[in-house]
């Protein structure tokens, strides 16, 4: 393999990450001049205070809009087989479809920077939402321990980073800490877990770990192993009870920031804890059947979405803040997710994947919401929300869109997610074994549906304190990506089958 | 044909929501209107085939999970769209004076009205459950927006009870298709579960559907709903909603599990005339007009439920002829109960009794007066061949179930009564220690004449001569399967 | 001449909707004019009515709703074609007794509609309607327009009836379970052979009788009668007595005596118990009363139980010599027409009283007959109609029924020639109260009748005449029925 084929097999991640290069040079050569850091003592106003830099905003934006075009496409140009260096980057047709998922996320979440008000430094923030695109995109493309792990340290240094970004804000700079205590906590759990896992198989790469692991009764360290791997997930995916950062982070990171850690973040780490339970554990899956419970990863997680499932739900009815309710409902969201892994087998993983993914979207969407109305009113509380329908129709129905297809009401795409997913999971064992959980989530959904009726009640419903004007700042760009998210999520929930058929064919 | 009135009422909606305030209601009540139509011209079509579930439309859709666009018809759908129809032209009437963001409301109404249409017309379990889920967020906002007396509660109460219903049905739903590998409801009408799976699978199925349908004692939204919801809403509720939950029952749980239903049915009745006497008799002790109305409409879902209870071909009518009485039925008296309170700003019974209405508002009043007649089972009235219908059925198998509802019969009349009293015949020569209230003189609106008009003549039209749905309905019934022969 | 039928019970609600949009004005006028029609149609009726035919005439008979077992089936015998009479002359008496606006004809005319189809319609599902659509009328009459007490007294008859009705509707459909029909002759050739077998039958039994003996009312179920007649303002309560409660009475002879046959004659004794009581107790319960209205409406429910009597006494016992059952039974079918002019006509007359003194107790009158000799000269012939004067109506039906009954039940009969004792102490009473004595305060300006009013009274009170003189012209209406009747319950 010669360094052209290699570039050109891994030209997507390259673009990124000469993107993410220039950005941050064509930052440094303009923006320093005329940034104005005082700005960030106050971030409770609500104003374009940035206006200054915006000309540098903008044009970095157009790069790194521009750059991540440019690797979906080359994405899509890719062949439908292939490896790099042995199979550390692997080119499928499944990896390949995520790689342009997380790319669109990222492409949407970075139109959210244009919301935020009190960041210094947009180019560099730019360029480091790049980075942690470009770990995204590796950890997609993996199927390799080594590689998962470098995958999974460069998003998540990068994401400490940009969480801690507006560091003269206390929740922000706090936020960043508590993410990259509990994060680097959980790499240390993961590395432990795959090192553990190595040792006993010899091997790094998942389908031989599969092949390998076929004993049962399970040594005990492979136990240890197991578990630790998937400690280590349910922190990057937030699943109680490791989901503590989640609520700190969802608040105090920068809006961008957030979406990416609840969309992208999201979405890769269910397709890689998919990979590695399916292909190197999938032989050692026990069964978490409420008549049957045997020993092996199944159980472990079922425990784990259980524990999301109520603890999410349950916390979320307290919150008073939008953002910190977005994350406890993302607890809860997650725990629905693990569902189809539990069920297992494509349908399984399936479901897992397409419900992932609708809710990073529609995440993203609520994110960006959220973003006009911290922009407008300098908060983002439920109080804030109040006649957001009068000031703008258009963000309240894509907010409405938004949150009632996270509570899984039709026609939008959470009900045909989670609709898909119980029924994969209800089928997934004989004697219908997995019905508690089932249950459980629709009991969920309707505590969930609570609380985001509440949002909706706030944002239609009640009349906002005072007055405001209905012309008050709004970017023409920021209003149409959502609305086109709002859009995504209603044409998923009525043709589902674009998008599954898609996904299907990958896991044939 | 019919499969229009989905895609009418959906487009109406949209274009409802995106058309100047002023046309709005214009344009809901074209959209409404035409709605009905259809369904009136299906319903009379001639030689169409009422017995079978007729395909009208199939298309594949997602056949990852084998679900297809499939839409069907028989002779209970038939009626069901009718009576959709009817109460959604006079929900729009009725809410005719709605000045407060009238296009969304009308949006929204439109909303309802195509899920239930959508409802009755599905023959794809996924399809189907899609539109029963679909008019769930509708009605909160009709509620929590337009609503009156605590209707944000009422109306969180209602949606979670609607969701809770709808997770019960989910969970059948799935149990179906997982074991029969199908979302189509003319394949499943003839594959066998096992009675193990029916034995459990029935009574959940039932019961979420039956949540809807307001069965005692998972019936208290109903009562808060209808109170908080506005004029239209109320209406909707019960007009149509209720049915979605009884027409659930029907085409899926009763008829896909028939020994499930057998081993369940004694309690189906008995929780039934529980509902009838109970709720009739917590009626008899309302002060707020809508809350009165609300029980009834309870009890009046009661006979639903008994009907279906009953598992023979004149009882199960019954039990669809009810559906459609009651529809009309109770959404007369609730249009009635809101234009009261659009005129006085009150629904309490004893302050209304100080206003001697009957003077003032002499259509309200004989409208009302029929009305109550119709809600307590008077002959000549569609409540009365209904629920006489329904009580043969049940002879047979429940003799002494009979009797009780006998007994709540009365007392739905004593209740209806009072209410009718108060509400319009009180005195105005009353002591001089209570202080007499001016009734405001504001005689009917020609909409509202004219919903009223169209609900009254439907409930006279069908009592005088039920056989207008029989004919339609008895052919469809006695194709289902869960029938005792 | 079915469609003879169908236009007595169409025009009353065609004439209601004119009274409806008509001027105010011209209301009872329209309504008048409406019962000139109706009228003109019993009449034609009764010209194309053969009174040799024991069975019903003129039927009509359509499908209606097959799958609950109900029909249009309408057809006319003696006693139909009785009551529809009586019907048709209570009406315009009762319209031409007050004032009334447009809402009060307009429910007086849904009633006579009603009535019409109760008297004519031969399927119990048809039966009820008509039965049931009678009770929302009376119920706005007595609330609407009544007196003091107007509301209680309405909410007890609807309740009441209501109540009455539902156990009457159940108890049909325990029957329509086993037998299948719904239709009266065919239920009433089921009934010689039982149409019911083991306990239900008494349910049914009992459910039919306490239907009807609240609609009577028999003792003692009557409660609510006192209450609503003298709450009803005077037409309402002219047409609650002279026609309404024929229903029950109606219903007896159509549909429970001839369907229970067998279970009549085992708790016979009790039932005519029942009736006696009725004559005994109400006739005291009217000398106690000073309120006229009142004591009217007591009255109303003592002669009622004459006619229970004469039925009871018929139908409980086990072999009945045809000659004594016939007089009986037209005894009773005179009594019906008696009771329902002559009792209408006694409201009539308290309700000018009251129209005129503005009070109604007894103790108020006195000298009348100084002011108003035409008023009380009338108002003593029906009050002598309404105890048995021999001349007089009353007399005849009476007679008839106690000749009947002594020599089926004498002991009962006995006991209930009492009632006819107290009724006229209770009479004489009130007419020495009214119009003789001096001159009380309250009737100082009373004037005497007026035109209309003379106009009104007469003819009716020559009908009582003629009844009394010759009341053959009546009973051959009916008398191949009573034969019939006889037969069957013989």
């Amino acid at each position: 393999m010669n360094y052209l084929q290699l570039l050109q097999l891994a030209a997507p991640e390259a673009i990124v990450v000469v993107t993410a290069l220039l950005v941050l040079m064509v930052g440094l050569i303009t923006g320093r001049r005329d940034a104005k850091p005082e700005v960030a003592l106050k971030p409770d106003r609500p104003a374009s205070a940035t206006c200054s830099s915006a000309t540098t905003t903008d044009s970095c934006l157009l790069i790194a809009t521009l750059g991540l075009t440019a690797a979906i496409f080359s994405v899509l140009r890719l062949p439908s087989q292939g490896s790099i260096a042995h199979g550390m980057l692997v080119i499928s047709p499944l990896n390949s479809l995520f790689q342009v998922v997380v790319l669109l996320l990222a492409f949407f979440s970075l139109f959210l920077v244009r919301a935020e008000t009190f960041l210094p430094n947009k180019a560099e923030y730019l360029a480091m939402i790049l980075l942690a695109t470009v770990g995204l995109m590796l950890l997609v493309g993996s199927e390799e321990l080594l590689m998962i792990f470098i995958g999974l340290e460069l998003t998540g240094l990068s994401l400490y980073i940009l969480t801690a970004f507006a560091k003269m804000n206390r929740q922000s700079a706090e936020a960043g800490l508590k993410y990259f205590l509990f994060g680097s906590v959980a790499s240390a759990f993961t590395l432990f877990g795959l090192s553990l896992i190595y040792g006993l198989t010899n091997t790094t790469a998942l389908s031989e770990i599969g092949a390998r692991l076929t004993t049962s009764p399970l040594p005990l360290l492979l136990v240890a192993g197991i578990v630790m791997t998937l400690i280590g997930f349910a922190f990057k995916i937030a699943a109680a009870p490791f989901h503590l950062w989640a609520p700190d982070a969802y608040q105090g990171a920068p809006i961008s920031t957030a979406a990416l850690i609840a969309s992208g973040s999201k979405v890769a780490s269910f397709l890689v804890l998919g990979k590695i339970l399916l292909r190197a554990f999938g032989n050692l899956p026990g069964s978490a059947a409420w008549h049957a419970l045997s020993a092996g990863w199944q159980p472990v997680l079922a425990v784990l979405a259980a524990l999301s499932i109520v603890v999410g739900n349950l916390a979320a009815l307290a919150q008073k803040n939008v953002r910190r309710l977005l994350a406890y409902s993302a607890v809860a969201q997650g725990g629905y997710t693990l569902l189809g892994l539990i069920a297992g087998g494509p349908a399984g993983y399936s479901a897992t994947l397409f419900y992932t993914t609708i809710y990073a979207i529609t995440l993203i969407g609520a994110f960006g919401v959220v973003g006009f109305v911290r922009q407008r009113t300098g908060g983002d509380d439920l109080s804030d929300f109040a006649g957001l329908r009068k000031s703008s129709p258009l963000l309240a129905t894509c907010m409405a869109i938004f949150m009632l297809s996270l509570a899984g009401l039709p026609p939008l795409a959470g009900f045909f997610g989670k609709f898909y997913l119980f029924k994969v999971t209800m089928s997934a064992t004989p004697n219908n074994g997995l019905l508690w959980l089932v249950i459980l989530a629709l009991l969920g959904s309707l505590i969930s549906l609570y609380y985001y009726l509440i949002v909706l009640k706030m944002i239609f419903v009640s009349e906002s304190p005072v007055a405001i004007h209905p012309s008050s700042f709004q970017p023409f760009l920021p209003r149409l990506v959502v609305s086109l998210l709002a859009m995504f999520v209603l044409l998923l929930g009525i043709l589902p089958q674009n998008l599954l058929a898609r996904i299907l064919a990958t896991l044939s | 044909m019919i499969a229009w009135t989905i895609y009418l009422s959906l487009a109406g909606a949209v274009v409802v929501l995106l058309s100047p305030r002023t046309i709005s209601r214009w344009l809901a009540l074209a959209t409404a209107t035409t709605g009905f139509v259809v369904a009136l011209a299906a319903f009379f079509a001639r030689g169409a085939d009422f017995a079978s579930f007729t395909t009208l439309v199939r298309a594949p859709w997602i056949p990852a999970i084998g679900s297809s666009f499939h839409l069907a018809a028989d002779g209970i759908s038939l009626t069901m769209a009718l009576v959709t129809g009817l109460t959604a032209i006079c929900a729009v009437l009725f809410s005719w004076k709605v000045v407060e963001r009238p296009n969304e409301f009308f949006f929204w109404l439109l909303l309802v009205v195509t899920g239930s249409y959508g409802v009755f017309l599905s023959a794809d379990l996924f399809l189907f459950f899609l539109f029963y889920e679909l008019v769930i967020i509708p009605k909160y906002f009709l509620i929590a927006t337009w609503g009156s007396t605590n209707k944000e509660y009422g109306a969180m109460k209602l949606t979670l009870y609607s969701f809770f219903g709808g997770a019960l049905v989910f969970i059948g739903i799935l149990a179906i298709a997982n074991t029969a590998g199908s979302f189509d409801l003319q394949q499943l009408a003839q594959f066998s579960f096992a009675p193990q799976l029916q034995g459990w699978a029935f009574p959940v199925l039932f019961l979420g559907f039956a949540v809807l349908g307001g069965i005692w004692p998972l019936h208290t939204w109903a009562p808060t709903g209808h109170v908080a919801a506005p004029t239209a809403g109320s209406m909707l509720l019960a007009g149509i909603v209720m049915k979605l939950g009884a027409y659930g029952a029907l085409r899926v749980a009763c008829n896909l599990f028939p020994s499930g239903f057998h081993l369940w049915s004694k309690w189906i009745a008995v929780f039934a005339v529980i509902g009838i006497v109970y709720a009739a008799a917590v009626a008899l002790r309302q002060s707020d007009l809508k809350f009165v109305i609300g029980y009834s409409s309870v009890s009046h879902m009661g006979f639903v439920l008994l009907g279906l209870a009953t598992a023979n071909a004149l009882g199960v009518a019954g039990a669809v002829l009810q559906m459609f009485s009651h529809g009309v039925i109770g959404a007369l008296l609730f249009a009635l109960a809101g234009a009261v309170y659009y005129r006085t700003h009150t629904r309490n019974l004893e302050d209304l009794s100080r206003m001697n209405l009957a003077r003032t508002m002499p259509f309200l009043t004989v409208a009302f007066v029929l009305a109550s007649a119709a809600s307590m089972g008077i002959p000549g009235f569609s409540g009365f061949a209904a629920e006489i219908t329904i009580l043969i059925g049940a002879w047979k198998t429940y003799p002494l179930a009979v009797w009780i509802t006998g007994f709540g019969m009365v007392l739905v009349a004593a209740f209806t009564l009072r209410a009718l009293k108060k509400t319009f015949f009180g005195d105005d020569r009353m002591p001089a220690t209570v202080e007499v209230v001016s009734a405001p003189n504001e005689s009917a609106t020609l909409a509202e004449k004219l919903g009223a008009s169209l609900l009254i003549f439907a409930t006279l039209a069908v009592g005088l001569y039920p056989n207008l749905l029989f004919d339609r309905i008895m052919p469809a019934v006695e194709t289902m399967r869960f029938l005792q022969r | 001449m079915a469609h003879l039928i169908a236009g007595l019970i169409f025009l009353p609600i065609l004439g209601a909707l004119f009274v409806s949009v008509a001027p105010r004005h011209y209301a009872r006028a329209v309504a008048l004019g409406s019962n000139l029609f109706t009228a003109l149609f019993a009449l034609m009726l009764w010209a194309h009515f053969d009174p040799t035919t024991p069975g019903l005439q003129m039927v009509a008979r359509h499908v209606w709703i097959p799958a609950i077992g109900a029909e249009l089936h309408f057809g006319i015998d003696g006693l139909s074609l009785l009551l529809v009479l009586l019907t048709s002359l209570v009406f315009p008496f009762a319209l031409l007794a007050q004032r009334m606006d447009r809402g009060f004809c307009a429910l007086m005319l849904v009633m006579q509609a009603s009535l019409y189809g109760v008297f004519t319609a031969q399927n119990f599902i048809l039966w009820f309607l008509f039965y049931e659509m009678s009770l929302i009328p009376g119920f706005l009459l007595i609330k609407l327009w009544g007196g003091a007490k107007r509301d209680w007294a309405a909410t007890k008859f609807f309740l009441y009836t209501f109540l009455g009705s539902v156990a009457m509707l159940l108890s049909f459909l325990g029957i329509y379970f086993v037998r299948g029909t719904f239709d009266f002759a065919e239920l009433a050739s089921l009934g010689k052979l039982g149409l019911l077998q083991g306990n239900i039958r008494w349910l049914a039994f009992a459910g039919i009788f306490l239907g009807l003996a609240v609609k009577v009312p028999l003792f003692p179920f009557h409660t609510w009668l006192p209450d609503a007649y003298e709450a009803a303002p005077t037409g309402a309560s002219m047409v609650l007595t002279g026609t309404l409660s024929k229903m029950g009475v109606y219903g007896f002879i159509r549909l429970l005596l001839p369907l229970f046959p067998n279970e009549m004659k085992v708790v016979g004794s009790w039932l005519l118990g029942l009736a006696v009581a009725s004559i005994i107790f109400a006739s005291l319960a009217a000398w106690a009363q000073r309120d006229l209205k009142r004591m009217v409406a007591y009255l109303s429910i003592n002669h009622l139980g004459y006619c229970m009597l004469g039925l009871f006494a018929v139908s409980a016992t086990s072999t009945v010599p045809p000659n004594e059952a016939q007089a009986a039974l037209s005894g009773v079918f005179l009594q019906i027409l008696n009771h329902g002019i002559t009792a209408a006509a006694l409201f009539y007359f308290v309700g000018l009283l009251e129209q005129r003194c503005g009070t109604r107790g007894l103790n108020d009158f006195g000298g009348l007959m100084q002011r108003a000799p035409l008023l009380c000269g009338w108002m003593s012939v029906a009050m002598f109609s309404s105890l048995g004067l021999p001349g007089l109506n009353g007399f005849v039906g009476e007679f008839l029924i106690f000749k009947g009954s002594f020599a089926l039940v004498a002991g009962y009969s006995a006991v209930a020639v009492l009632g006819l004792l107290i009724t006229a102490i209770v009479f004489m009473r009130a007419m020495q109260a009214l119009f003789s004595g001096p001159l009380s305060e309250s009737c100082g300006s009373t004037p005497d009748l007026s035109p209309l009013e003379r106009w009104t009274v007469v003819p009716v009170t020559l009908l009582m005449f003629a009844i009394g003189i010759a009341p053959q012209f009546v009973t051959t209406i009916f008398s191949s029925t009573v034969a019939h009747l006889a037969q069957v319950l013989g």
